[in-house]
């Protein structure tokens, strides 16, 4: 066991490695490991974060399909009404706009015989002035004897 | 199986060439003394040195936040286990500390893994080469492990020195481990805390050295050992055939417990520099 300069020279060669691993070794790993792990941290916070997201996105989904389904059994009740409603209303304006015509037509069949009525009493009257005059001849005037000639026609 | 079939060796010369350094001493038949190299322990230190940076800083400069690749995930494993350590001894920031310790796992676990190949194998090619000696673990130098650990030695003062500044970390010189009140006491204590600051100093770059040292040289020894049971072997005779079987069972069962050893002493010099480097830098 002789001690001897190859010691320096194997100490130096030591710390010569040390010094390259110190500077341009260790810091590079160590700086891709922590970066890595803070990747993966990062990576696992997302998918937490894209889990709870997606719980809540499916609660809103199912929230709002009850909500449309009450919504469209809202307005199918709604429709029946208002089907109901204007089949009603037609009902009620049919109806009445029959019982009007109705009333319109048996109006004017009242006035019609009425005033044929009074044509034909006219037309009869005035027949019997001719009859009368044809058989009377003079003695008969017209203007005198209008009262009881209008009597004779409101007697037929 | 593990000897050249030219010239018979002894025993004691197959060990004690195993044993030496391909240096400026063993070739040269004169003493350079204090000057002397050992060029196989340069050698291998200086070539796993280059492929330790190479690997270690390709993966650095390729390395993505994103999906990483198979030897991206491995060099990743490594820094996050010594990351982990060096957070759970040492509550400050540093730079320094994390790197220092991958830097140390990493030469010396590979530096030890030479022990794995066949005891023989390089010295073999070497000697075909005309290269006439070479221990392939550097680790099993004394050079090395002191080189490390003088340099290690050297950052905890730098280090302490940092944290502390000038003042607070030479004054704990003379006031740690005995506190006192009064200033007397604080002077008569002095003496004491200066040995035991010095001692307790030098007896860590001395220890992390012995201890690496001793384990792979031990484990070298012993490889080199289990390789001469079969040294001068001829087919002919008995105890070949005795021998031939132990040694492969004894060689097997060495080389997988010599993993562990590769292993944790690598572990252990790094763990112990971690420690000092954050003692160096707290307050007592």
């Amino acid at each position: 066991m002789n001690i001897n300069i190859t010691l320096f020279i194997q100490g130096l060669v030591f710390f010569a490695v040390a010094w390259l691993v110190m500077k341009f070794g260790w810091p590079l790993i160590i700086a891709a490991i922590e970066e890595r792990q803070k990747k993966i941290a990062e990576g696992l916070a997302a998918a937490d974060r894209a889990k709870a997201e997606l719980a809540r996105a499916d609660d809103k989904a199912a929230e709002e399909i009850k909500a449309a389904r009450v919504k469209a059994v809202e307005i199918l009740d709604k429709a029946q009404q208002q089907a109901q409603q204007t089949v009603d209303q037609a009902k009620t304006v049919a109806i009445s706009e029959g019982n009007r015509q109705l009333a319109a037509a048996r109006s004017e069949i009242d006035s019609l015989s009425v005033r044929a009525k009074e044509t034909l009493r006219k037309q009869v009257a005035a027949l019997a002035i001719a009859g009368a005059e044809k058989i009377l001849k003079r003695e008969i005037d017209a203007t005198t004897h209008k009262v009881l000639l209008d009597q004779l026609a409101s007697e037929i | 199986m593990t000897t050249e079939p030219s010239a018979p060796e002894s025993m004691t010369d197959y060990i004690k060439h195993h044993l030496k350094h391909l240096s400026d001493y063993n070739i040269g038949h004169h003493d350079p003394g204090f000057m002397d190299v050992h060029w196989d322990s340069v050698l291998f230190k200086f070539a796993i040195a280059l492929l330790f940076v190479f690997v270690f800083l390709r993966v650095a400069r390729r390395a993505t936040s994103g999906v990483p690749g198979k030897l991206q995930c491995a060099i990743e494993m490594i820094v996050e286990f010594v990351d982990g350590l060096v957070k759970e001894t040492f509550h400050g920031h540093s730079k320094l500390i994390a790197p220092l310790a991958i830097t140390i796992f990493g030469l010396v676990l590979l530096m030890n893994f030479m022990d794995m190949l066949p005891v023989d194998l390089l010295p073999w090619a070497a000697g075909a080469t005309g290269v006439p000696y070479l221990r392939v673990v550097a680790t099993a130098d004394p050079n090395t492990t002191f080189g490390m650990s003088i340099t290690v030695f050297l950052l905890i003062q730098y280090f302490g020195i940092n944290h502390k500044g000038v003042g607070l970390f030479f004054g704990e010189f003379l006031t740690a481990p005995f506190h006192a009140e009064k200033t007397v006491m604080k002077v008569a204590l002095a003496p004491a805390n200066l040995l035991l600051r010095l001692i307790e100093e030098a007896v860590r770059p001395l220890s992390l050295a012995l201890r690496l040292f001793g384990n792979m040289y031990a484990g070298e020894l012993i490889f080199v050992l289990i390789a001469v049971m079969t040294l001068g072997a001829q087919l002919g005779s008995v105890s070949t055939w005795l021998l031939g079987p132990a040694q492969f069972v004894a060689g097997f069962a060495w080389t997988v417990f010599h993993i562990l050893i590769i292993t944790l002493q690598a572990f252990i010099f790094m763990t112990l520099t971690i420690v000092y480097l954050s003692i160096a830098a707290e307050h007592h």
